[in-house]
Parts: structure tokens; sequence; C-alpha cells
């Protein structure tokens, strides 16, 4: 999937994750796809709720070998 | 002219049909609309128990909620400029596991389970527990609660302190983080009627 942006959250724990994602999410523009990596795997469903909250677009949630990789839309 | 029985009777069924569905439309538009917020009460001042508000605070306004957090009593502790000297107890709290942050992880594993007259013998055994917690933070990618506090301000969390108490202990408001209104029960009671979830700390 292509992207505009990546975070690379990976080794950082709640709520970090989320609050790392909101500010790079401020510094795109509307429509812009970040791409974000992690390792909490609490922040699974953070990034549903935070996707439901804040309106940006989860595109999609995966696992590869302990590691979570999201892609939201920015608003 | 005036409306028979009959028509008012109609009219009347007919208001009592479409009204819940029109209040219904109206009240979800109105929540939809409306910016949720959070009170909180920071009432403690140890490290563990700083980090509550400020995890929640930040990831509240990382939603786009408008926060407020009222420091009081020993939660004053937590908007003192220099936070890095807060303790951490574990003497009278059976539930804080006191487990090594280094070493083999058989040796992390191990639960120490010291006698609270042990702890209370030991000088400088909350220091001790403080360090290995810090480091079991720093281990774990948990953020410092410094700056859990900074993201929070940055991200337009209010810091609201109870002048009362500020008194009380001695403090000066130049102990404190810029930023903050120092304020009595009766200002933050409006904002935390208005907040749609408040919580004690």
């Amino acid at each position: 999937m292509n992207f505009d942006k990546e975070l690379d959250a990976r080794g950082l724990n709640c709520p970090l994750p989320i609050l790392r994602a909101k500010k790079s999410l401020g510094e795109m523009t509307s429509g812009q796809v970040l791409r974000i990596l992690a390792t909490d795997p609490g922040s699974v469903k953070d990034f549903v709720a935070f996707s439901k909250q804040t309106g940006n677009e989860l595109l999609s949630s995966a696992e590869n070998n302990k590691e979570f990789e999201f892609y939201i839309k920015r608003k | 002219m005036a409306n028979t029985p009959e028509i008012e009777e109609l009219i009347n069924k007919r208001l009592d049909e479409l009204l819940p569905q029109k209040l219904d439309a109206l009240l979800q538009e109105r929540a939809e609309s409306k910016t949720p917020s959070m009170a909180i009460i920071a009432t403690k001042g140890t490290l563990d128990w700083g980090y509550p508000p400020f995890i929640l605070a930040s990831t509240a306004a990382a939603l786009g909620w408008d926060v407020t957090v009222f420091f009081t009593f020993y939660g004053l502790q937590l908007v003192k400029k220099d936070i890095s000297d807060l303790k951490i107890s574990p003497l009278g709290n059976p539930g804080m596991p006191m487990k090594m942050p280094f070493g083999p992880d058989w040796f992390r594993s191990i639960n120490w389970n010291i006698p609270n007259i042990v702890q209370a013998n030991i000088p400088g055994f909350e220091s001790l527990a403080t360090s290995l917690m810090e480091q079991t933070i720093k281990n774990n990618g948990v953020a410092p609660l410094a700056e859990l506090r900074e993201l929070s301000q940055e991200a337009g969390v209010k810091f609201v302190v109870c002048q009362m108490t500020v008194e009380l202990f001695g403090f000066d408001h130049n102990d404190f983080v810029d930023g903050m209104d120092y304020v009595g029960a009766a200002s933050f009671l409006p904002v935390a009627q208005e907040a749609d979830v408040t919580l004690f700390i």
C-alpha cells in the first residue's frame, strides 16, 4: 500500500503510539496516508478506537511476527 | 375557523407519532456535534499514581476531547517544575510486584516478597524501589512521566490547581509549571458538571 509518511512506534508503549500518530497526522494534509509500525499489542484495538473517534480512516491493520502495521488516512 | 374535535384528535395523534422521531434525530445530531470532554481530579503524588491522569489526559486530547485536570493535595507534586524526584513506595502496598529489571529471565521473573517490617527498616529502600521502577519503565518503552505531562500540555489539556492546598502545604506558584490557573472547588465543579467523563484519581 502507498503511504505518504511513516511512523516507527516499535518499542513504545501505551499511550505513546497513539500520541505520536496523532502528532504525525497533524503534520499531514487531508487524504494522505500514514503507515505506523508498532509492537504494543494493545495498539491493535486502540487504533480502531482512535480512528472511530477522530474520523481518520483506518485503512488496514495487520500483524507480522509480533509487529503490527497500520495504515491510517488523514481526515 | 375553529378546529372540530375530530381534527384536533387527528393533529394530536400525528404529533405523538412524529415528535419522538424528530426529537431523537435532534438529540443525536447534537450529541454528534458536541466535543467530548473530561474532567480529572488528580490527588496522588507518587511516581506510579502520576501516570493515570497524564496517560488519560494526553490520550483524550489526542482523540480530540477537551480535557481539564484539577490538581489537589498530593497531586500538586505532579505539577512541580521538576518531577524527577517523584518516588514510589512498595511499603504497605501488597499489590506491587517487586521484580528486578535486569539479569536473565529466570531472575527477572522472581517476585521478591519483602516483609513491610524489613522495607521500613532498610534506609533508602524507597529510593532503591524507585530506581528499579524507573528502569522497568524504561525497559518497557513507557514514557517518562515528565514527557507525558509535556505532551498533555502541548495537546491543550488545561491544568488547574487547588489554591487552598498550595497554601496548606506551603508551596509557591513559582514551584509549579507555567500555564496553570489557581482556583477553588467552585471553579472546578461547573467544569465537571459539563464534562462527559469525570474521574477522581
